[in-house]
């Protein structure tokens, strides 16, 4: 199976990410890492492709965002595509889909691509529908366990409730729950392989997209920060506690 | 932590905020691979041993399962090549040496005994059986090893030990004692140095042969998240290839020693890390007099003795493994090194424990456990005393011992 994951180098996943005079994340300069969410893509694609297959890691981002790659490539994924390209900055979710899916494009004989559910740094949770609607592809979302059998693919769909089984046919783009799986560390001759991997580095013009195609047509006008939410109630009587908590509750219908 | 890339871009920029944990920016002269085997080491400490090791060291337990983890990892002779071993640099070695000390001597020393003690000398003196029967198994965790040298009387002075080894017929036939032995009682494979007449020679001893037999010691205060243990050799009968052929007298044990101690003076640093880092986040949040106390003068000047002191250490620590890389370090340097870092490393951890009041002498905090390892690292793998007079030697041409 040869699988392309979407990865995502985002800053300071442990910090408080910094915001621009421009509304938005800082990413130059600033100490970043592959997004930890990706961690289970690239997992989960490591498993799917055994010892035959081939994952290839596909990311979008300033210079720094190669760590990303490596980070993938030192966990055993196979090769690298970056695309950098200054004309790329502040490019938004349509954008980005863009880009990605020519990259995925000119992956010949790809059976599957996986992304993480959402980025930890942005949070729109789009991408990769977006991608999947570009490329004219099947997408599954919130995958808690990918299986192929037979050509087809069977994933559990985390939902709310439960969960969901789904099949659909191959190629699809999935998006993997943090719940799939727990990453492998990478091993230190992984690490040191990594180097040796195959990477290409694109730029836009490399993908055969215009000026155009990459305009970003959503802009930041400005931020807000979430309301708080509000102080919970603290009952601190032991002799009140238990009947104002069936009585809460009963009002809130759980029990 | 920043990639190279993300260096560069920021250096057209303002300079970067001082981070207390890298205050001279010693990131910026590892290169990205090392920067990533620190990291990867790092995250396995966090997920795998800070989470257990209170309760490890508690209880006076080495969690033997980690062996296979590290090895799967890549750890274990890490800096050795071929054998299934990763074939690092010794920065990376270091590196990971510290990551795994900050998190407790006694994994890093695991980490030293397995592979620069018992995996070294058959890398370096084995035949090609011998390493092809060993390393791959002990690179994998599979195998555990340990290294005898030291004698119940005979520690800075091995030259004199008693164990020896006589032919008899096609066998060697060994008897004494070794004592301090870190993991000699889960040891599948002892490294032993006995006395022959022809010099000292090593022997590898597989765990199960007959006259062979090891004795854990017990009330330990200090490594107590290892297993420490004596050897013991009665008529021990060996054949012929369990002889080290590679080489005959003190050197061979020495060399090794000079390869663990070399990861020691990384190791001292990241024990005195954990110690600083949890004296630092103390004095920013504990309250006396109405006010922090890492704003009274007193803590500062302990806290910025400490930064000092570190981050000397991490420096030379650094330098030594660039010249280790470079085929440039001689054992002299490496002493330089070993006494200054753990005499440093445990000046840090006793002060981190007065910041940390009477805290500081729970295992709530890691400052007394670190304390109390550092005290052992002090002494083994050549005392400050001996490490001394190894410099006194070198540069007066007088030799203060023999």
């Amino acid at each position: 199976m040869n699988i392309v994951v979407l990865v995502k180098y985002i800053p300071n996943p442990e910090g408080t990410p910094e915001m621009g005079p421009d509304h938005r994340l800082k990413r130059e300069g600033v100490e970043g890492a592959l997004d930890p969410g990706d961690e289970h893509s690239v997992e989960a694609a490591l498993q799917l492709a055994g010892s035959d297959g081939e994952v290839t890691l596909v990311t979008m981002g300033p210079e720094a965002a190669v760590g990303a790659l490596r980070r993938g490539l030192s966990m055993g994924g196979h090769k690298g595509v970056h695309v950098l390209d200054d004309s790329l900055k502040g490019a938004d979710v349509l954008v980005t889909a863009r880009v990605l899916a020519a990259v995925v494009k000119r992956q010949a004989g790809f059976d599957l691509v996986l992304a993480g559910v959402e980025s930890t740094d942005g949070y729109t949770g789009t991408l990769p529908m977006a991608v999947a609607e570009l490329l004219d592809l099947p997408n599954v979302t919130f995958a808690r366990k990918v299986e192929v059998a037979d050509g087809t693919l069977k994933v559990e769909r985390q939902t709310e409730a439960g969960y969901d089984e789904v099949e659909c046919p191959l190629p699809a783009v999935v998006t993997v729950t943090a719940g799939a799986n727990e990453p492998r560390y990478p091993t230190l001759k992984g690490i040191m392989q990594a180097k040796q991997k195959p990477m290409d580095t694109l730029s836009v013009s490399d993908l055969g997209l215009s000026a155009e195609d990459v305009k970003a047509t959503q802009e930041v006008m400005g931020l807000e920060p979430v309301a708080a939410k509000e102080a919970g109630e603290v009952i601190e009587d032991p002799e009140e506690a238990p009947g104002r908590v069936v009585e809460f509750l009963t009002k809130a219908k759980v029990i | 932590m920043a990639t190279t890339e993300a260096r560069r871009a920021a250096g057209t920029g303002s300079p970067a905020a001082l981070d207390p944990l890298d205050f001279l920016d010693v990131d910026a002269l590892l290169s990205d691979e090392e920067r990533m085997i620190r990291d990867a080491t790092r995250g396995w400490v966090r997920d795998r041993i800070l989470p257990g090791i209170e309760g490890w060291f508690d209880r006076g337990e080495f969690p033997t399962e980690v062996a296979g983890e590290l090895g799967q990892l890549g750890l274990l002779g890490m800096h050795l090549t071929g054998y299934g071993c990763a074939g690092t640099n010794a920065v990376s070695y270091g590196l990971a040496c510290m990551e795994l000390e900050a998190g407790d001597s006694g994994f890093r020393s695991f980490v030293s005994v397995q592979g620069s003690l018992a995996m070294f000398p058959i890398w370096k003196f084995g035949s090609e059986e011998q390493k092809q029967e060993w390393l791959p198994r002990m690179a994998a965790g599979e195998v555990i090893g340990c290294f005898g040298l030291t004698e119940p009387d005979f520690g800075s002075d091995p030259s004199n030990m008693r164990t020896a080894a006589r032919r008899e017929g096609p066998d060697w036939v060994l008897n004494g004692t070794k004592m301090w032995i870190t993991s000699g009682g889960i040891a599948g494979l002892a490294v032993v140095w006995a006395r022959t007449d022809e010099g000292i020679r090593g022997f590898l001893v597989p765990r199960g042969t007959p006259g062979f037999s090891t004795k854990d010691i017990e009330r330990k205060l200090s490594l107590r998240a290892s297993v420490t243990s004596e050897l013991v050799l009665e008529d021990c009968r060996l054949p012929e290839e369990a002889v080290l052929p590679g080489v005959t007298g003190l050197k061979g044990p020495l060399s090794c020693l000079s390869e663990a101690r070399y990861g020691i003076v990384w190791g001292a640093m990241g024990a005195a890390r954990s110690c600083y880092q949890t004296a630092l986040e103390y004095a920013k949040s504990r309250v006396q007099f109405g006010k922090p106390i890492g704003g009274f003068q007193l803590t500062q000047e302990k806290l910025a003795d400490m930064l000092v002191e570190l981050n000397k250490g991490v420096l030379l620590a650094l330098h030594l493994g660039r010249m280790k890389d470079e085929g440039r370090v001689r054992p002299e340097h490496v002493s330089l090194g070993k006494l200054n870092n753990v005499r440093e490393a445990l000046a840090i951890a006793r002060q981190a424990r007065t910041i940390l009041g009477a805290n500081g002498i729970t295992l709530e905090y890691p400052v007394i456990r670190h304390m109390n390892n550092l005290e052992s690292v002090l002494t083994y793998e050549g005392t400050s005393e001996i490490h001394t007079l190894i410099l006194g030697q070198a540069i007066t041409g007088l030799a203060a011992f023999d």
